[in-house]
């Protein structure tokens, strides 16, 4: 099998992708993003910064149907496949916004991976508009499905799930649990009384991140027994292309406004981009943010059209996500030179979702681990 | 394997390609041929290498889908299909690079009809081979100072001046070359000629590589006549066209025929086998993680070209139309020079071995391959060119000139 030669970019995705790509422009996102950030600057002192979440703008995409892209149409979803959500995962990168979409396309290709009745029932919610969040890892952050540090006992969860994204703006968590056969994954309801949500200090001001702990906590399975980590498994490579799609698109920002910024900042009586040291990085960046794109669309293609290379795919998409989102994070805000560095400056805010993105699901070391595993 | 997305007239063209490449592989010649087009001197591997292009020619493997006037085999959206199944088969590579790659484009773009007609049937046959004229002991990268004289007299201009680095300029029967007919404009004072190389005004010197290859050489031209129906375009229109070839030498051309050798693909194959079978530490280099990440990471940016290739085509997803072609030559040289630099790293102390060792690895296949991966990384172009030409043209930064 191969993919098609245009990625499965038909019209119906191309107009999605414009129609969610004009939406967040005229969302100013990171304008609506500022005033959450002013006065938080201190580390040392105050309390933690209040997560931004611009509930309007989630109920505007709930209305857009973009949460409900990849449910399938028996569970009142588009119906469509990665490479749709891939698309609009690039353009949510691009404009850095804080929302629980990004894990609600996730979510939806682990609960089609699950393929159960629960799992198809919540796929109904999530169509309605119910927003869900991952609770997966365990205290060192490793994605192999048995480091959750929670346990599942007669239908209660207990204990604590590490890093989970977007905990604040969900309403049901997918959690991942020890039971007797191996590792299942639940549904737990956020706001129950029984579960408790910490809020992390995070570098990145486009997330929220916190630390969830079950006090046996109701929990019905969305898995077959003992079949969580297969479903993570296979639904892996979906993972991975989402989250390397988010910093594809947040690397085209970060080049464009360096490369903007190289047309308009002078120095030396010449604008600075004039300069080859100057000059020579952005165009890396260019080549790098192109090589990622590349492989995110072949990645989602793959898994679409092709799905016995869509492992191998997906790791050759993070692995290249992964080493981008460093590099322009890291060039972007050396060529803005001191105005860079302010707390002021949007090129800081891109920089830490990239510093974010990049160890999310596995950095570019891992997936070339697992790469070199299917060479 | 077939492919989906292909026509049914595509998908059996490419049925026929393999078909045909598979029956018609040469036999190797008697004594190995170099590792590229540009390193080709004897005489022999010219005749063995010229018989494989004419035979590939009548195939309808090259210009395979220009028209037939032109010498074209008049099919359409068959090119590609052919230039990616020569490359797959393993087959040599085509003599008649520089006529391909570069003087059927040039032509075709600035080019009068009976130029077209005249000249591009023989380069499809490689009965004329040719070569490039641009470059001079002062101008390289800073091409347009270019100083060879033209002067014209009555129907004809005389040539002066030398060129250097002429690869295949001691077969080639026509240079594209490039002389000044006015002094006083360096960018529009250059003219654009077809020059013929067999007769007196031209002696070709050879030059020798930091490999002991040759394949370019110095070109003197002492009144060399050419005559006025061999200019391509306007008289002081020589930089314009001179942009249609180089574009074309930087991979973002049109295309008749495949001209490279190995596919990059096929050399990432070789090199992750060579892991395999190194042993190091007591164990296979493929099994130390340092090493694996390093050849995983260039693997992972010789897939990204292949989808880039592809993306390139996608007016919604390419950012433009030249973002991605002119990154082609630079990228494809400097991923195909690591993959080197690894493949010596994985050989260790026995990459010291060279061809004609009879210990030798390959017979010395990657020390040679590692030093002339320089030609892609300097010619054309060199890299630190195209990521000016790649800043200006296409992110619009402010122009070092
Ligand atoms: C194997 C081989 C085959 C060739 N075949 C042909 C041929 O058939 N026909 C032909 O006409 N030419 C040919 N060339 C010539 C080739 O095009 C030139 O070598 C090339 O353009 C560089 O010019 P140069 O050698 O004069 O180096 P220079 O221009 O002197 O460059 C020296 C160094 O300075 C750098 N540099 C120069 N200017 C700048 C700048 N503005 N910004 C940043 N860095 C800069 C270069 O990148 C390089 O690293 C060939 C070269 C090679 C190596």
């Amino acid at each position: 099998m191969t993919t098609p030669k245009d990625f499965g970019f038909n019209d119906d995705i191309n107009m999605l992708k414009d129609t969610y790509a004009k939406f967040l422009l005229e969302q100013k996102t990171i304008e609506a993003l500022r005033p959450s950030l002013s006065g938080t600057e201190d580390p040392y002192h105050g309390a933690p910064r209040q997560a931004f979440f611009d509930t309007q703008n989630w109920q505007k995409t709930v209305e857009l149907g973009m949460h409900a892209v990849a449910i399938p149409e028996a569970q009142g979803g588009i119906g469509m496949g990665l490479v749709a959500a891939t698309a609009i995962a690039e353009e949510i990168g691009r404009s850095a916004l804080p929302t629980p979409l990004s894990n609600n396309l996730i979510a939806t290709f682990l609960l089609r991976a699950a393929d159960t009745q629960p799992a198809q029932k919540l796929l109904e919610e999530m169509a309605e508009g119910v927003s869900v969040g991952l609770a997966l890892y365990g205290e060192d952050g490793s994605l192999e499905a048995d480091s959750t540090d929670v346990q599942a006992r007669d239908g209660k969860l207990v204990g604590t799930a590490w890093y989970v994204t977007d905990a604040q703006k969900c309403d049901i968590l997918i959690v991942a649990a020890q039971t007797q056969d191996g590792v299942d994954l639940f549904r737990v309801n956020r706001q129950a009384a029984t579960v408790s949500v910490s809020p992390d200090r995070i570098v990145d001001l486009t997330r929220d991140q916190a630390g969830v702990t079950f006090a046996s906590s109701d929990a019905a399975p969305l898995t077959e027994q003992g079949q969580g980590a297969n479903c993570l498994n296979n639904a892996l490579p979906a993972l991975l292309t989402l989250t390397a799609a988010d910093i594809a698109g947040a690397a085209e920002w970060q080049l464009q406004a360096t490369a903007d910024y190289a047309k308009v900042r002078q120095q030396f009586e010449r604008p600075i981009g004039f300069f080859q040291a100057v000059k020579h990085p952005i165009v890396d960046m260019m080549i790098a943010v192109d090589e990622t794109r590349s492989l995110v669309y072949q990645a989602a293609a793959a898994f679409d059209f092709d799905p016995d290379d869509a492992a191998r795919c997906a790791h050759l998409a993070k692995s290249s996500a992964s080493d981008t989102a460093e590099f322009c994070a890291n060039r972007s805000t050396q060529l803005h030179g001191g105005i860079g560095f302010t707390w002021e400056a949007d090129v800081q805010v891109y920089h830490k979702r990239q510093m974010h993105s990049q160890f999310m699901f596995g950095d570019g070391i891992w997936q070339r681990e697992r790469l070199a595993d299917l060479l | 394997m077939s492919d989906k997305t292909l026509s049914t007239e595509q998908a059996e063209f490419q049925a026929f390609c393999r078909a045909w490449l598979a029956e018609n592989k040469p036999a190797p010649h008697s004594t190995p041929l170099p590792q590229a087009a540009y390193e080709v001197t004897d005489p022999s591997h010219l005749t063995y290498l010229t018989e494989w292009q004419a035979k590939c020619y009548e195939a309808g493997l090259i210009a395979s889908d220009l028209p037939k006037n032109y010498g074209g085999h008049g099919m359409t959206g068959c090119q590609q299909i052919a230039s990616t199944e020569v490359r797959a088969a393993g087959v040599p590579y085509f003599i008649n690079w520089i006529g391909l790659g570069m003087a059927v484009p040039t032509l075709l773009e600035c080019g009068t009809e009976a130029q077209k007609e005249t000249f591009l049937p023989p380069i499809f046959s490689a009965e004329h081979i040719w070569c490039q004229g641009f470059s001079e002991p002062g101008a390289g990268s800073d091409l347009a100072s270019l100083q060879a004289s033209a002067v014209k007299e009555g129907d004809q201009w005389v040539i002066n001046g030398s060129k250097v680095w002429t690869s295949l300029g001691h077969f080639a029967q026509y240079m594209l070359l490039l002389a000044r007919q006015d002094k006083s404009d360096k960018y529009g004072g250059i003219t654009y000629f077809l020059a013929p190389m067999d007769q007196p005004g031209i002696t070709v010197k050879p030059i020798h590589k930091m490999t002991g290859e040759s394949g370019f050489n110095e070109v003197f031209l002492d009144n060399a006549i050419v005559g006025d129906h061999l200019r391509v375009g306007n008289v002081g229109d020589g930089w314009k066209v001179a942009m249609a070839t180089l574009t074309s030498e930087r991979g973002a051309g049109v295309g008749v025929g495949a001209v490279a050798g190995e596919s990059p693909m096929l050399v990432m194959e070789q090199v992750i086998q060579l892991a395999k079978d190194t042993r190091r530490n007591g164990r296979r280099v493929w099994d130390d993680p340092v090493w694996r990440d390093r050849i995983v990471k260039v693997y992972e940016r010789t897939e990204a070209s292949l989808y880039n290739g592809r993306r390139a085509r996608i007016k919604a997803l390419n950012g433009g139309a030249m973002r991605i072609p002119l990154q082609g030559k630079l990228t494809g040289s400097e991923i195909s020079q690591s993959l080197h630099q690894i493949a010596l790293g994985i050989l260790g102390l026995k990459s010291s071995l060279y061809v004609g060792d009879e210990n030798a690895p390959a017979n010395g296949k990657w020390p040679l391959g590692y030093m002339n991966t320089y030609t892609g990384t300097i010619s054309g172009g060199s890299s630190e060119i195209q990521r000016n030409i790649l800043g200006e043209r296409v992110l619009g930064l402010a122009k070092s000139k």
